[in-house]
């Protein structure tokens, strides 16, 4: 198992009562899938906020960014840098900005 | 001395605010869920201190929060280890989380395989899951309430909110491919449970209409019968209007009472059939209505001036009150802004308690919350500033 870092956005800790950094044991390969499943596995209250219940497609307005990167559009199955995987850097959960 | 609670949902969080029964002087709490929006919140009748709440985000998505000591804490059933997973041999046991998971039926056993319905552009589309308008708790079991949703559908729970299944004969009835969105999106917003027939369910759809079951919510029928509405092709088509509250009293619940986008409408036979009843309010369209807890035949709305300016007419918040079941109307004003005013209320945003007078609540988008504890001679507000407000709920209790 990997020990990954997660960031979450203000709402998301809210709704699961964490800090807005979470330390994941992630199965590897270190994936966005293997790290949502290890999320919500540990946060159940956090399923179906960042991605759909049954599709499992990102929500429109979550983004991913890892190791200084927009990770948001590559595929879930595709392996996060090895920063992310060792734990150097945290995997962040971003919602999307807005305007106004 | 009884005391009053009134749950109110804004743009950004909920509030509640609390009274004895003289309902004078007001504590305010919140915000709750802090930066989200909350449609609806509203309490079991049988266990008042049992409120549901459904939380969305344009983000985030569904949440549905559930309270069990009055709004103090609050909590997502089913992701306490209530529910367990036995399904993903990964994390056996661990909680399933589905209070939040509202997934459209298409089952053959129970589900119509409809999956399309109208949309803007007059091609069919998918049904696809949004939010959660307004929550219904059962008359009779706290762990059972009634979902109205976007795009529109009707969803049950029957274990206090842990897990939801579609009652699909709804979005199933074979007009179900007529239906279209409003300008507000496609959605469930009216649930009304016939307190003497457990059996006979209403809901309201934008921009569908009002339908009717009398088997518990398995088949139903649209029940549109007289309604007017010129901006649809047949203004007296089946299906197509758009309804925007319907209220009834608990001791005749086969008095129906609407406010359509424009119209104010009113049945006698539990929606068969409507006529009008708008009379002389100064203007016809609006969202919420009311009726007074213990005179049957008295009715509130408040008007807005048109469907292109929702705000009061003139400038003026005017409640309008009808003591005759619709036609003749009084505007009532004491203690409500006369000038400059352009809020609007919101068809989810007025409701009624059961003391001794009738009080009166509702809140607008510009975050004020009206009281009133004569039957809405007088008002005064019970809070100003609050973000836009989506919601009012009132519930008494015993001290």
């Amino acid at each position: 198992m990997k020990l990954v870092r997660v960031t979450l956005p203000f709402h998301l800790c809210t709704l699961a009562g964490a800090a807005d950094e979470v330390v994941l044991a992630v199965q590897p390969p270190v994936s966005q899938t293997t790290v949502l499943d290890a999320l919500e596995s540990r946060y159940p209250m956090l399923r179906g906020t960042v991605r759909d219940h049954v599709t499992m497609k990102r929500r429109a307005k979550v983004r991913f960014f890892a190791n200084e990167e927009d990770v948001t559009h590559d595929p879930p199955d595709q392996p996060l840098p090895e920063e992310i995987a060792s734990g150097e850097k945290p995997f962040m959960i971003i919602g999307a900005i807005s305007g106004g | 001395m009884k005391k009053v609670r009134v749950l109110v949902g804004t743009r950004k969080g909920a509030f509640i605010l609390t009274s004895d029964g003289n309902r004078r002087d007001w504590a305010v709490s919140g915000p709750h869920f802090a930066g989200w929006e909350i449609y609806h919140m509203k309490g079991s009748p049988v266990d008042p201190n049992r409120i549901y709440a459904s939380q969305t985000s344009s983000w985030f998505g569904q949440i549905i929060q559930r309270s069990d000591d009055g709004g103090e804490t609050w909590y997502q059933p089913g992701s306490m280890g209530e529910v367990k997973d036995e399904s993903e041999n990964e994390n056996p046991g661990m909680p399933r989380g589905e209070s939040n998971k509202f997934v459209y039926d298409t089952s053959e056993e129970t589900g119509k395989p409809l999956t399309t319905h109208q949309f803007y552009d007059g091609t069919q589309h998918p049904w696809e899951f949004a939010r959660v308008w307004h929550l219904e708790p059962s008359l009779e079991d706290p762990d059972t309430v009634y979902a109205g949703v976007e795009d529109a559908a009707l969803f049950k729970t029957t274990d206090g909110g842990k897990t939801w299944k579609e009652l699909a004969g709804l979005r199933g009835h074979e007009s179900g491919p007529r239906w279209q969105p409003g300008a507000g999106g496609m959605c469930l917003h009216t649930i009304v449970l016939d307190p003497a027939n457990p059996d006979r369910i209403y809901t309201a759809i934008s921009a569908a209409g009002a339908f009717r079951s009398d088997d518990g919510g398995i088949n139903w029928k649209p029940i549109n019968q007289g309604l007017h509405s010129q901006y649809i092709p047949d203004p007296h088509a089946e299906v197509g209007h758009c309804v925007h509250r319907i209220a009834i009293h608990p001791t005749r619940p086969d008095v129906l009472f609407m406010q359509k986008h424009w119209d104010i409408m009113r049945s006698n036979d539990g929606g068969d059939s409507w006529f009008e009843v708008s009379g002389n309010v100064p203007s016809d369209f609006g969202f919420p209505i009311a009726v007074h807890a213990h005179e049957p035949e008295t009715i509130y709305v408040v008007p807005i001036e048109s469907d292109s300016l929702h705000y009061p007419p003139e400038g003026k918040l005017r409640v309008y009150r009808s003591r005759s079941g619709g036609n003749e109307w009084e505007a009532l004003t004491q203690g409500l802004p006369q000038e400059n005013c352009y809020v609007n209320i919101l068809r989810d945003a007025m409701a009624v308690d059961t003391l001794h007078p009738c009080g009166v609540y509702f809140g607008t988008t510009g975050g004020q919350v009206y009281g009133s504890a004569d039957d809405g001679d007088s008002w005064e507000a019970i809070v100003r500033d609050l973000p836009a407000v989506l919601s009012v709920e009132v519930q008494v209790l015993d001290d």
